[in-house]
């Protein structure tokens, strides 16, 4: 397979820098290992496929693809999907969880209100909780 | 008592409950309202418990739920705060609880003078079949939000009533059913709102069919274990 150099190169930088942008964030905990697998995975397929070219016609005959290029394209849109796919997910578990603590909250409030009425100097703790 | 937004009716219902339910508490759950539902609710002699920010009805009742089992009480009845439901129905239901988990109290089945027509009511038809079936009894109006329930329906719901917006009724049912739990329905007699304004666009009432259908279809699919009384998750 011939590749101009230039593309060649090209392809190879853009993985790198995809690596390097994932691991940084990773080693500074911007971001968590399971969120940043499905970036590592692609990051080290697109690295791979930049190196050796050849891998990617190889893979792509032994699925029954004849143009290489969908295979990239496939797999690219597969991996964004389950990226979202798994935001999502994360997005429903936080959400039940800032549910459960505003339940708590409320319960908390109404507890401490109780005690402070019972007590006979109710007046400072119902002012603070006068609504707004 | 789920209240959001409901500062011109709220204060009424709590009288009315205290009036006509003497020796209950009235627990106002306000759902992250912008008025003055908290004070309103407070000055009329209700306890308030008052979330961050809106949840849904679904949330609500959950907290109210939670109240009643961390408090140790053996009854729940759940009542609009919009003054739709007649607080005179509430020993009606309870009396009914005796030999049931939940209770609902039903808007067609005789008392009281409750219509909806067009596509709301088919939905609402078929719902009752649907759910009837699934409870194995004879259940009119799966959508009320009138209701109540014993201990083990509250150790249920405190856990699991349904979070999302609208579906909350139907799935509570589904979930009851599925939990074990026996329900049955009473007649009570509707009124009409006293503030605020009934919904009858007809998007949101699409939009309420087709939310009402996923909760109903996902009720059904979710792993059973979800449901044991008693489990941890």
């Amino acid at each position: 397979m011939s590749t101009p150099l230039a593309s060649y190169i090209f392809g190879i930088v853009s993985a790198a820098l995809v690596l390097v942008v994932v691991i940084e964030m990773l080693r500074r905990r911007r971001l968590r290992e399971r969120h940043a697998i499905w970036w590592l995975i692609a990051g080290i397929l697109a690295l791979v496929a930049g190196i050796f070219p050849a891998t990617l016609g190889w893979a792509a005959t032994l699925v029954g693809i004849e143009v290489p290029i969908n295979l990239v394209f496939f797999v690219g849109i597969a991996i964004l999907f389950l990226v979202c796919l798994q935001n999502a997910s994360e997005l429903t578990i936080l959400e039940t969880k800032t549910r459960v603590l505003a339940e708590r909250v409320a319960l908390l409030d109404l507890e401490l209100r109780g005690m402070s009425t019972d007590d006979d100097n109710s007046a400072r703790a119902a002012d603070q909780n006068e609504p707004s | 008592m789920p209240a959001f937004n409901e500062e011109g009716s709220v204060a009424e219902v709590v009288r009315e409950v205290n009036l006509r339910v003497p020796g209950a508490t009235c627990l106002v759950v306000d759902d992250g309202s912008t008025d003055s539902t908290y004070a309103r609710a407070l000055d009329a002699g209700a306890l308030v418990a008052r979330l961050p920010y809106n949840l849904g009805v679904g949330g609500a009742m959950r907290v109210g739920f939670r109240y009643a089992l961390e408090n140790g009480f053996d009854a729940v009845v759940q009542i609009d705060s919009d003054g739709q439901h007649d607080p005179a129905g509430v020993p009606a239901l309870l009396a009914v609880l005796d030999d049931a988990d939940l209770v609902l109290g039903a808007r067609f089945a005789g008392e009281g003078e409750y219509h909806v027509r067009g596509p709301r009511r088919w939905a609402m038809s078929v719902l009752a079949v649907v759910l009837s079936r699934t409870s194995r009894s004879r259940l009119t109006d799966t959508t009320s939000g009138f209701r109540a329930s014993g201990p083990r329906a509250i150790a249920v719901f405190a856990k699991h009533y349904p979070a999302e917006y609208l579906g909350d009724t139907i799935e509570a049912l589904v979930i009851a059913s599925r939990a074990g739990l026996v329900i049955r329905q009473v007649p009570v007699s509707m009124r009409v709102r006293s503030a605020g304004k009934p919904s009858h666009n007809p998007f949101k009432s699409a939009a309420y069919l087709a939310r009402a259908g996923m909760a109903l279809g996902f009720a059904f699919v979710r792993p059973s274990s979800t449901y044991r009384i008693g489990s941890t998750q």
